[in-house]
């Protein structure tokens, strides 16, 4: 037998070892005081920021921000239709790449979950993520010479007497579905596979065919995955004005409008202002999602 | 041209008093008064490093392409590190400049008043730059870059927006903006315009000769009227344009594509179109054309003055703006320049010495509240009103 003897403690960190360990809820508040720092002061401190911004104005000549209240911003934002109708075009383009992502990502997740052998899912998976290891500006660019007038597109389309989309609207929406695609997929995979397949068989079994197990079964159990993965491409797609720029032909979306006003007019207040209309935006999809009971399935 | 002279002149006043600048001794015939600074009297020692705000291609250290360094050999020579900021825009350039940290900066005529008015920048003591000599005459104490008669920078090159087309789908040459500004134009969808805007000033110049009513002198200095004419045209322009470009190598892909037929353009993107075998053409209109000239100056607290100096006379030296002005494609400065080109035609192919040419150019020029052509009962459309418009023009 061996006497274990402990050296001895040092007064000092035994105390609070023991403190701590007395009050949990010390322990706590020390644990989460760094993160929440950061969530509290440059997450939400910036956005704080950008709103206090919005209501101030720039002076022309210096470019000085002169801080000073004024709802002229918001008044120009909401007052002056082109805003509206970039406003629209920014939900129709995110609306869109949400539900082409959708049709995209359900048959390829369901494959990955349900069809293919285990052994082989992780390749799929890292399949489905190499595109997000190549640069964004490349892919984008690469499209733009996909969609040029003598480009691949046309070029395959031709024998069936059809042409390209040329760049414009439909061609931004293409490129956003294929940019965010990996960001449905994900969650839609993740959904599939704890779904029981014993719910499939039982569908069949009660004589519903594919349509209808689709309905009835895969789309209520993966409604919080779906809603997930549309939040993203939603999001994603609401903020981006790179694309549009470079696909997009003479386009505009709420993205750019803050660009420009930052970039070439030196105007933050009013880019504050615009910029408020996505997180508004979102803020009304979550809560509607959040009416729906998907949030907290998820 | 001493009209246009007066008129900036008297903006500046304005803006001088409006921003409570310094104490005002060199009280002239016009009224500019900017603030008392002195130029650098004697070159010191090399204090080792210079800070500078820079256009993009305006500072090289071989990063970009390797066999394109003007950085490494002037650090060699004199010592003194380079760091440089590069701005995007005018307005970064006079943000980046009033917090007191760069010791000098390429300015575009719609920032250099702001930063003489501002006292930002001192007057440069030229004797202390010798290549200064060598400059051409039309680029010396011009309104953007000097105050009666005093410089207050170092001129870099100059350059025009040009209206390029595509040989084999434009079949008559065309000589006049009118070809991008045609409501029923052949070329519906493959017309393409700078996206920026001080594009609403091409607009303007066009109308100067097409509608002489609107009474537009300077395509800078819009009053209410003459504006939104302009935006009107360039809302029906806007039916035709394929897509706007900013980026200069779009733009080249998409005349190579055929995506854009006809459209405004950059000497440098049509030598680059060319150069990858795009049938292209480019003139300077019968109406003349919008363009920039830029400026080298020193910041009034500059901590390394002398690096400063020293970098002003390096990049106007004869083989280093050659270089820089055939990386960024613009006419060099420096008249000796000509014979350092590595494409010998490059002088004429941009027009270095064509004053009759440049003579047709209406350099960039920040609009303002104070009309820039000396109107003094109306008010004319400022900048930010400027852009807000071109977001309304694209829709």
């Amino acid at each position: 037998m061996t006497v274990v003897t402990s050296p001895p403690a040092p007064g000092f960190r035994r105390r609070v070892a023991a403190l701590l360990h007395r009050r949990p809820r010390l322990r706590l508040a020390l644990l989460l005081s760094a993160p929440l720092a950061w969530l509290l002061i440059a997450y939400l401190g910036a956005l704080a920021a950008m709103l206090l911004t919005a209501f101030w104005s720039t002076d022309t000549f210096t470019g000085n921000i002169v801080k000073q209240f004024t709802l002229q911003n918001f008044k120009d934002v909401f007052g002056d239709p082109v805003y509206r109708t970039i406003a629209l075009r920014s939900l129709g383009v995110a609306a869109l790449v949400t539900v082409v992502d959708a049709v995209l990502a359900y048959p390829m997740a369901f494959f990955m979950a349900k069809v293919a052998r285990p052994r082989s899912r992780p390749f799929l998976v890292i399949a489905i993520l190499t595109p997000l290891w190549a640069a964004y500006l490349v892919k984008a660019y690469a499209w733009r010479v996909m969609l040029a007038d003598g480009g691949l597109v046309n070029w395959a389309l031709k024998p069936f007497g059809l042409s390209g989309p040329g760049y414009g609207l439909p061609a931004t929406v293409v490129v956003l579905a294929y940019l965010w695609l990996p960001y449905m997929i994900l969650p839609l995979y993740a959904g599939l596979e704890r779904m029981p397949d014993s719910l499939l068989d039982a569908s069949g079994d009660l004589g519903g065919r594919t349509g209808r197990t689709f309905r009835s079964v895969v789309l209520p159990m993966t409604f919080p995955s779906l809603v997930a993965g549309s939040i993203f491409t939603f999001s994603l797609s609401l903020g981006d004005y790179i694309t549009v720029k470079i696909v997009g032909g003479k386009s505009q979306l709420i993205g750019n409008v803050v660009y420009d006003n930052i970039g070439a007019a030196n105007n933050l207040p009013f880019a504050a202002a615009v910029a408020t209309l996505p997180v508004m935006v979102m803020l009304i999809y979550i809560a509607a999602v959040r009416r729906t009971g998907a949030l907290e399935e998820l | 041209m001493w009209s246009k002279r007066l008129a900036l002149t008297l903006t500046a006043v304005t803006l001088t008093a409006a921003c409570g600048g310094g104490s005002a001794t060199t009280s002239s015939p016009g009224g500019f008064t900017p603030p008392k600074l002195s130029a650098l009297k004697a070159l010191g020692a090399g204090e080792g490093q210079v800070n500078l705000v820079a256009w993009a291609g305006y500072a090289e250290d071989g990063t970009n392409d390797k066999t394109v360094d003007w950085v490494h050999p002037f650090e060699k020579a004199t010592g003194c590190k380079v760091n440089t900021k590069i701005a995007g825009t005018s307005d970064e350039m006079v943000t980046l400049m009033k917090t007191g940290q760069y010791d000098a900066v390429s300015a575009s005529g719609d920032a250099t008043l702001r930063l003489i008015a501002g006292g930002t920048v001192a007057p440069v003591n030229t004797a202390l730059v010798p290549n200064y000599a060598d400059i051409f005459p039309g680029l010396k104490l011009q309104p953007w870059n000097s105050v009666n008669g005093v410089a207050y920078g170092i001129p870099h090159g100059r350059g025009a927006n040009l209206l390029m087309w595509r040989t084999d789908k434009v079949t008559t040459a065309p000589d006049s903006w009118g070809a991008v500004f045609d409501a029923n134009s052949p070329y519906k969808g493959k017309v393409t315009a700078y996206d920026s805007p001080i594009y609403i000033a091409d607009a303007a110049l066009y109308l100067m000769s097409a509608q002489p009513a609107l009474g537009i002198k300077n395509p800078y200095a819009l009053d209410r009227k003459q504006f939104d004419a302009s935006v009107a045209l360039l809302k029906t322009q806007n039916k035709n344009i394929g897509e706007y470009w900013s980026d200069y190598t779009k733009e080249v892909q998409s005349f190579k594509s055929g995506n854009s037929v006809i459209g405004t353009t950059w000497q440098v993107i049509a030598n680059l179109a060319q150069g990858e075998k795009a049938p292209v053409q480019v003139v300077l209109p019968k109406e003349g054309a919008t363009g920039w000239s830029d400026t080298w100056m020193v910041a009034a607290k500059a901590q390394h003055p002398t690096c400063a100096y020293k970098w002003l006379d390096w990049i106007v030296s004869p083989k280093v703006n050659a270089q820089v002005a055939e990386w960024f494609g613009e006419a060099p400065a420096n008249a000796k320049a000509c014979q350092e080109t590595a494409d010998k035609n490059f002088c004429t192919t941009f027009h270095a010495t064509d004053e009759t040419y440049f003579s047709k150019v209406r350099y960039w020029t920040t609009p303002i509240a104070q009309c820039l052509d000396g109107r003094k009962d109306v008010k004319c459309v400022d900048y930010s009103e400027w852009t807000k418009a071109w977001t309304a023009i694209k829709g």
